[in-house]
């Protein structure tokens, strides 16, 4: 008998309500590589996102937290876990999700609790809510991935550290407006991509942050999910991986087998870069704006240290009618202002008062 | 300000919440327990929707202590949709005009920090609509 590695709950799961928040800001490459004066011949184009003087991950995770309640339509008081997974929770000591959890009035009725998992950190507290309301112990759980990602000035990754992520509020599949029908996580100890306590910037591995990492686990993850399940690259309308940059998710993409039309529609990072713990929940929310009833996506993330969670995820009748309740994610795209790297310097708090 | 004073005001501050009057349906913020219209005693709590218009405003330059690096920033009185005015900063303004009657939208966002090492302090600001699909 085959070993069940497969995740899936007593009770089916879905998602209840979803909701984006990208800030405003926008710091196009080209301006990274001005002030550096960078060779701009093998640069990445695009641009980021870049959270404002009074954004945080824990103003953000509201603003998300509440378009996802909005699609879902339920009395907050009914949530019984408000989690949010992050590399750069405001504070040290002193927990994102019990803000955000007060600030939806999800209060006191509630688990809070910050994840860390790197990048994956928002699908780790995905899969938790899974197994909370899949369990039957809660109704309702929140789980966010939100990141203001940080890139050491004139790094590579200063160039597409963004701003943004997704909140999902998970319930009964009979509520929702698309079901996770499994999911898979693969983990290794692999020291691509690291900050150590008390740093503002990580350090990262160079060329080692691509073959046995990223490459290594999201393929791992994806495979052994469509193998347990018996689907095929095909029988997937869209795909969503983690973005870490342009080229990543669509090399892993197509070396799975899928097309560039299956993860076109999730493919967010040239217009608001890498958004860590973000990134492919966001993705995910921006598919999820168009896809129709029936549809089935794979949503793959990625996370340094390293690990890879995979959802298998089909969309219901119900999705059509909720999504309009809640700004898109191509709507917080296009309210875009460009930002020079002064004003960005000043933004994101690198200039020193004293 | 104390710690405790920031903890009594979390509710109203996050999220609007205030009061509405069980005598004559009025709706109160920020929430006194006595109803400003009728005067009768009012202490249910009331969640308003955020939404609301510019009544007037003001360009701040000299900030007061803890919100200097906001400076200069828009302070405007804004009519809530449910009728009572509340004074607060606009925000994600970028270089679009302020003008009376424009409609806004309740945002939580960071007020101030309390030094480096001090508290972070949350609460609500207003913003263009951003409009739903
Ligand atoms: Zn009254």
């Amino acid at each position: 008998m085959q070993e069940n590695k497969i995740l899936r709950p007593i009770r089916k799961v879905g998602i209840v309500g979803y909701g984006a928040y990208i800030p405003r800001y926008r710091l196009p490459a080209r301006e990274v590589a001005r002030v550096w004066k960078a060779d701009t011949s093998g640069e990445p184009s695009g641009e980021k996102a870049v959270a404002g003087l009074d954004e945080d991950v824990i103003t953000m995770s509201i603003e998300a937290a509440r378009n996802a309640l909005a699609r879902a339509m339920i009395d907050p008081a009914k949530i019984r876990a408000v989690w949010v997974g992050s590399e750069s929770h405001p504070s040290a000591v002193k927990p994102t999700s019990t803000v955000v959890a007060e600030a939806i009035g999800a209060v006191p009725n509630t688990q809070a609790a910050d994840w860390e998992f790197a990048c994956k950190a928002g699908t780790e507290a995905m899969q938790a809510a899974i197994g909370f309301v899949g369990s039957g112990m809660a109704a309702y759980a929140l789980s966010i991935g939100m990141d203001t990602a940080q890139g050491r000035p004139g790094d590579a990754l200063e160039y597409t550290a963004g701003a943004g992520g997704a909140a999902y509020l998970l319930g009964p599949a009979e509520e929702s407006l698309a079901i996770i029908e499994a999911s898979y996580s693969f983990t290794t100890d692999t020291p691509d991509f690291f900050r150590r306590a008390n740093e503002k910037y990580p350090e990262h591995g160079e060329r080692f942050t691509g073959e046995p990492a990223y490459f290594k686990h999201i393929s791992a993850a994806a495979q052994e999910l469509m193998r347990a399940t018996e689907t095929k690259p095909e029988d997937y309308t869209y795909a969503v991986f983690h973005q870490p940059n342009d080229k990543f998710p669509k090399r892993v993409a197509s070396s799975l087998g899928f097309k560039p039309d299956q993860i076109e529609a999730g493919l967010l990072v040239p217009w608001i870069g890498n958004t860590y713990a973000g990134s492919a929940l966001v993705g995910l929310t921006a598919v999820l704006d168009v896809a129709e009833p029936g549809d089935k996506i794979l949503l793959v993330s990625y996370g340094s240290g390293a690990g890879s969670d995979a959802f298998t995820i089909q969309t219901t009748e119900e999705l059509i009618k909720r999504r309009k309740q809640a700004p898109s994610t191509q709507e917080y795209i296009q309210r875009r202002t460009e930002i020079d790297y002064a004003t960005y310097s000043r933004y994101r708090g690198k200039l020193s008062m004293k | 300000m104390e710690l405790s004073q920031h903890w009594r005001l979390k509710q109203q501050r996050y999220s609007l919440v205030g009061e509405i009057c069980p005598y004559c349906e009025g709706k109160i913020f920020p929430p006194r327990d006595i109803c400003p219209d009728c005067g009768n005693e009012a202490k249910t709590t009331f969640q308003f929707n955020g939404k609301g218009e510019i009544y007037s405003f003001t360009t701040v330059r000299q900030a007061p202590a803890g919100h200097e690096e906001n400076a200069p920033y828009t302070l405007a009185l804004v009519r809530l949709e449910e009728g009572p005015m509340v004074a607060a900063q606009l925000t994600d303004l970028d270089d679009q005009a302020v003008e009376i009657g424009m409609p806004v939208e309740m945002v939580t966002r960071k007020l101030r920090s309390e030094g480096e090492r001090g508290l972070l302090i949350y609460g609500y600001k207003f913003r263009p609509i951003l409009k739903a699909a």
